[in-house]
Parts: C-alpha cells; structure tokens; sequence
C-alpha cells in the first residue's frame, strides 16, 4: 500500500508535518503525539491528507486530528478551509452521514438514584428509541411537515413539541443551518427521510448512559452543569437515509462534471464543485437540510428518551431534571470566519469526523458558556466511556476552530469481525459493569473496544496540544446500539 | 443519474422472461462469481464476469448478497420487472451508478432485486431489466446494511479470461 507515512516531519511533541510535494497547494499537519503517530503506519490516511492538499482554493493546511483513520476520500478526522472565491466544496469532505453528532444530555440523578433499576431502564430504552437497520420512527412526516424539517431542523421539533426552546441555545447553530432549501433535495433523499425521524440508526451510532467519573476543570464543569457522580445521556446520530442519499446524489453529479470543471483529482471519492458555483451553492443548501433533518432527529431522540426515564424511574420532569447541555455535529462544511495573515476572512471549513471548538468569548458560544467556551463531545468506544472537552483560543489560530470526534478507527469492521470470532463482546463489557443491548450481534463485533483507538491517547493530543481542554470523563454504563 | 420504470410485458413474452431470468437466478450459481477481499475498507468485492453484461450482473447479486441471507432452498416467485437505464463518464462510473440505482431501490423502495439480466451494455451506459419483489425481511434476514457503492479503489480489468472489477461498499 502507498503511503506517505514516512515523509512525516515531527513538527513538536503533539503535531506531524506532511511537507508539501507534488501537486499539493499546501502543507498538511497531523495531529499525533509518537504513540498515535506508530499507528498511523499501514493506514492510508496519511495520504489522504495529502490528496485534500490537492483540492483549489485549500488554505494554510490540509489538516488531521489525532482520531484520523483512512476514510472515502477525505480522511475521518480531516478538517480543511476553503478560500469562497477560489475554493471548493465537496460531499465527500463532510462524509455521507451529513451532521452525525453529538447531543449530551444531564440529569439530576446519581448512580444511587438508579440503583438496582439500571438494567430495567437500559431495556425501555432500547423498546421505545428505535434503532438498528431499517428501523422507522414514530413521527411520520407528511410532504409539508417534511419541508419544514428540512429548513428549521430542530427548531421544528420543538415548535411540534419535542423539547424546549432552552434546547435550541445550547444546539450548535441553534440546531438549524442557515441557507438550506428542500428544492436542491432529490425526491429519492426525501422519500428515504420520511419515516426515519427518530431513529438512532445502526454501526456506530448509539444511545449510552454515562456518570461523570472525573473532573478535570471545575470552572468549566460548573457552567457546563457536569458534577462527579451525575448520570448523563450521550446520543450519537445523523441524519440517517436522507443524509446519504443527499451525499451520494451529489457526489454522482460532480464525478459527471468532474472534466468540465478542470478539478485534477487524485480520487474521484474526492469530487467537488467550486462554491462560487451553481452546483457548489445547490450542494450546501442541500447538505444544510441534511444537517437540519439530522438535529430534528437528535432532539426528537431526546425528547423520546426524556420520557422513557420519566415512566421508567416514575420521576416528575422536575425530579429528573434532563437539560440538553451541548449538541455538536462532526460532519459538516461550514461558512466561518478566521484571523488569514492578520485578515478576517470568511472560509468554507470541511470537518469529516471532526467537532467545532469555539474558545471563549466567541459569539457563536452560547451566551450562558461563553466564559469558557464551548463544549465539545468526544464519545468513545463502548468500553472507554466520553469526554467532554472545551475548545480553546489555539484551536482558531491553528484548526480552524476544530477538535476530535472520537477515538478513531483501529480496525476495520470485517478484521474486528474476525478478530472477535469466538468472544461474547456484550459479556467482556459485562465483566467491566456495562450493560450492552443492540439489535445485532454482528454491530457489537465491529464496535468493539479494541477496534478503536484508545479514547485517552487521543484527548490528550488535543489537550496538550491546547486546542481544545478535559473538562469530565464520562464512564459507561449501558449502551444501545443498532 | 438512470431512469427507472417498470415495463408492460404481453403475457406471453413476460412468462418467457420470468422463466429465463428464474434460471439464471440460483443463489448458489451466483455465489461463485464474486468473493471478499480483505482490505482496510469496509466491504471490498471482487467481482468476474466472462463478459462486462455478467460481470454488472454479478457485481449486483454480489452486492444483494453482502446484504441480505438468502434461503438456499428460496426459489423465488418475484412477479416484479424493472427496466433501468444508467450512464457514466466511463465503464468504471456506469457500474457504480448501475450499482447505487440497485441499491436505491433496495435502500428507498424496499425492493430486493433477485435477479439483473443487462440488455444493452456500452463504455458508458447500461440498460439491464431487473427481477424482484418487496423485501421480506423474516424470510431473508439481513446481514449487513450497505449505505453506500463508494469510488475507493474502484477499478475494472480485462483479462483472457473475461473481466474482473473490484468495488467498496460503505457498510
């Protein structure tokens, strides 16, 4: 396998330099301290990043967070900026699952308060929130309702009544995308988005119960209302059939205009358009619908799960307390505005895998965590628990305001099929003390501990590296799964 | 993208179809055209064919079968014909637009396409007549979810002995 694994530069302790040659417009930068740096050896992502170092228009650094891991394309984990004027977009930049996300919710629980009735509750949860292949919701959207979804996201929901306006100020983007219009969605993306409204979907995507187990800034943690001991909810979804389909669409129609646009590309997985452009403008209005669709979703995930502890733990709302604390999208293309050579200019930042950092004072934190940023979710893998981090001033000078996602694929799902050939996955997570349900044996085999990164290794690149900083780890406790 | 609509057939000449297509469409005979590569991608197959009209034939029920258990006994009964159309820029692309229009109608219309019998194949088009039916899920169970017919590492190779593509699935 090719590779430019060996042309790597260590730049410091945190950061790798991929120099630029051939026909890159750029530089790239990894962000990997030795241990990671070992495990990018064999995976093709090191060159990945150098195919976006390709693309027109890139600015400053084709870039990879220390979760990167060899995606279709543009690496997992990649983040690239975009001149508007000579620059491009790309579907396959901000992945198929268009804003796959984020979306933790706190409680006014303690482990104590659940006591015995954990494995009662983890059961409701996975009756009641559909998930796995093929699974539909229980909102059914007419054509209109549909338009609606499309173009105020999660704003819909919570006029249609799943949840509170409080959950929209603490959703990025206020949980809708500017710009988006249902007229650049094909029907086909449409018809696959009507009955999956609620839905956590299969893979990766889960619904976990968490306790913070530890706090590493208690300035932060107080605003963010995280306390050692309180049980949360981590959801992780995206917007499901309709995301794809929107994806997919468009990467078919900028692989048929690749040679009229001059794009030399490396990979046609690569395929953009430029943003000032018909197709480019048609594209993004389309992916914010993708985006919006997917918030919809993850508020009606929230309000669904919200009554679920109700019944199950017979508590008031009052009792229970469930508040959205942050909901953050890791597969995105977004119009932002960055400090190039002492300009502020406005760029298209592609982040495939990665989650925005916004630091402190930024006006697009909201207004009650504005004192110290804004949060950034890393689940990650079944076994290792989540992180809640918090984005700081470095990650605007060198990331593009963007951290991790994850702790990034090790394996692929067919070698952690293998690998795992003969173990019960849910009983080795059950010897740990958490409580695994999905609706396949085959998901849990692909998502297994080992198949990913190691979650600690790749938080502390970043909050060494300063770009974005531990506020709580969050251990698991059940898991739902598709 | 390809145009889909479903054909009117005459009686007789639909009998005399559906009869051909049944033949060709036993799982097992199917089976031995494709196999799974190990490859850091998600699902990677290697499809042959002794001709690019089997070889798209091939690479269809290669991908219906990564997704779905098929009952080997499972004679099917499938009454549904769809005629599609698709175009690329070359060979490479007409099969995976030939591929997602299949997975569409499996993806968004919950239909399993049984059976693909191409009609016509150029560089750059392929109109193919499909045989299926509604997904019944509690007859075939499904193994595996593809999302997506990706670009990665796509290629499309002609040998003496026939051709031969390889093509990632997004699982």
């Amino acid at each position: 396998m090719i590779t430019n694994w060996c042309k790597l530069e260590r730049i410091d302790e945190n950061r790798l330099l991929l120099p630029q040659t051939g026909g890159m417009r750029v530089p790239g930068i990894i962000y990997a301290n030795e241990k990671i740096h070992q495990l990018l050896q064999g995976d093709e992502s090191t060159k990945q990043v150098a195919n976006v170092a390709h693309l027109p228009g890139i600015v400053n650094y084709s870039l990879a967070m220390p979760d990167v891991h060899w995606g279709y394309g543009f690496p997992i984990g990649g983040v690239a900026a975009f001149d508007l004027e000579e620059g491009i977009v790309s579907p396959g930049g901000v992945g198929y699952d268009i804003n796959c996300g984020c979306r933790l919710l706190a409680t006014n629980l303690t482990l104590a308060d659940i006591g015995d009735r954990l494995g009662n509750l983890t059961t409701a949860l996975y009756q009641q929130i559909p998930s796995g292949v093929g699974s539909t919701g229980a909102v059914k959207l007419s054509g209109k309702d549909q338009k609606k979804v499309l173009e105020d996201g999660a704003r819909w929901a919570v006029k249609a009544g799943f949840g509170t306006m409080a959950d929209l100020e603490t959703t990025e983007d206020g949980g809708a995308m500017e710009g988006a219009d249902p007229e650049q969605v094909s029907a086909r993306a449409l018809e696959r988005g009507k009955q999956q409204l609620g839905t956590l979907g299969s893979g990766n995507h889960f619904l976990e119960i968490e306790v913070v187990e530890e706090i590493f800034d208690e300035t932060a943690a107080r605003v963010f209302g995280l306390t050692k001991g309180q049980i949360n909810i981590m959801i992780h979804s995206g917007s499901r059939g309709l995301g794809y389909q929107i994806c997919d669409d468009y990467l078919a129609l900028m692989v048929k205009h690749s040679q009229k646009t001059g794009i030399e590309l490396p990979d046609r997985q690569l395929a953009c358009s430029y943003i000032d452009s018909p197709r480019g403008r048609n594209y993004l209005a389309a992916m914010a619908c993708g985006a919006n669709y997917a918030w919809a979703n993850r508020q009606v995930l929230m309000h669904q799960t919200q009554q679920v502890l109700e019944e199950s733990l017979h508590l008031s709302p009052r009792e229970l307390g469930l508040r959205l604390v942050y909901d953050v999208c890791h597969n995105i293309a977004k119009i932002e505005t960055f400090n190039i050579q002492g300009k502020m200019k406005k760029l298209c930042v592609h982040r495939k895998g990665a989650t925005r950092a916004f630091p402190a004072g930024h006006d697009d934190v909201p207004t009650q965590y504005r004192s110290v940023g804004q949060p950034v979710l890393i689940p990650g893998d079944m076994g290792s628990g989540s992180f809640v981090l918090v984005g700081q001033e470095k990650a605007m000078q060198e990331t593009f305001g963007s951290a991790c996602h994850g702790a990034g694929r090790l394996m692929s799902r067919t070698q952690a099929t293998k690998v795992s050939q003969g173990r019960s996955i849910a009983r080795e997570l059950a010897d740990q003390g958490i409580l695994v349900m999905a609706a396949s044996k085959g998901t849990l085999r692909e998502e297994m501990p080992e198949a990913y990164k190691n979650v600690n290794d790749v938080v502390q690149v970043m909050h060494e590296a300063g770009i974005a900083t531990k506020v709580a780890k969050l251990k698991t406790l059940a898991c739902i799964k598709g | 993208m390809g145009q889909i609509g479903s054909i009117q057939l005459c009686d007789s000449r639909a009998k005399e179809i559906k009869k051909r297509l049944a033949e060709r469409c036993t799982t097992k005979h199917l089976m031995k055209k494709y196999k799974l590569l190990d490859h850091t991608a998600d699902v990677r197959v290697e499809v042959w064919g002794k001709t690019r009209k089997e070889l798209f034939a091939n690479a269809v029920a290669a991908m219906f079968d990564v997704m779905i258990d098929i009952a080997d006994d499972e004679k099917t009964k499938s009454a549904e014909v769809k005629t599609v159309k698709i175009a690329g820029n070359d060979l490479e692309d007409t099969l995976i637009n030939f591929l997602r229009e299949a997975l569409y109608l499996f993806n968004g219309q919950g239909w399993q396409v049984r059976c693909c019998e191409p009609l016509e194949i150029t560089g750059r088009s392929i109109i193919a007549r499909l045989q299926g039916e509604p997904y019944n899920r509690q007859k075939n169970p499904l193994k595996a979810e593809i999302k997506a017919v990706t670009y990665h590492g796509l290629n499309i190779k002609k040998s003496k002995n026939g051709w031969q593509a390889k093509v990632v699935f997004d699982v």
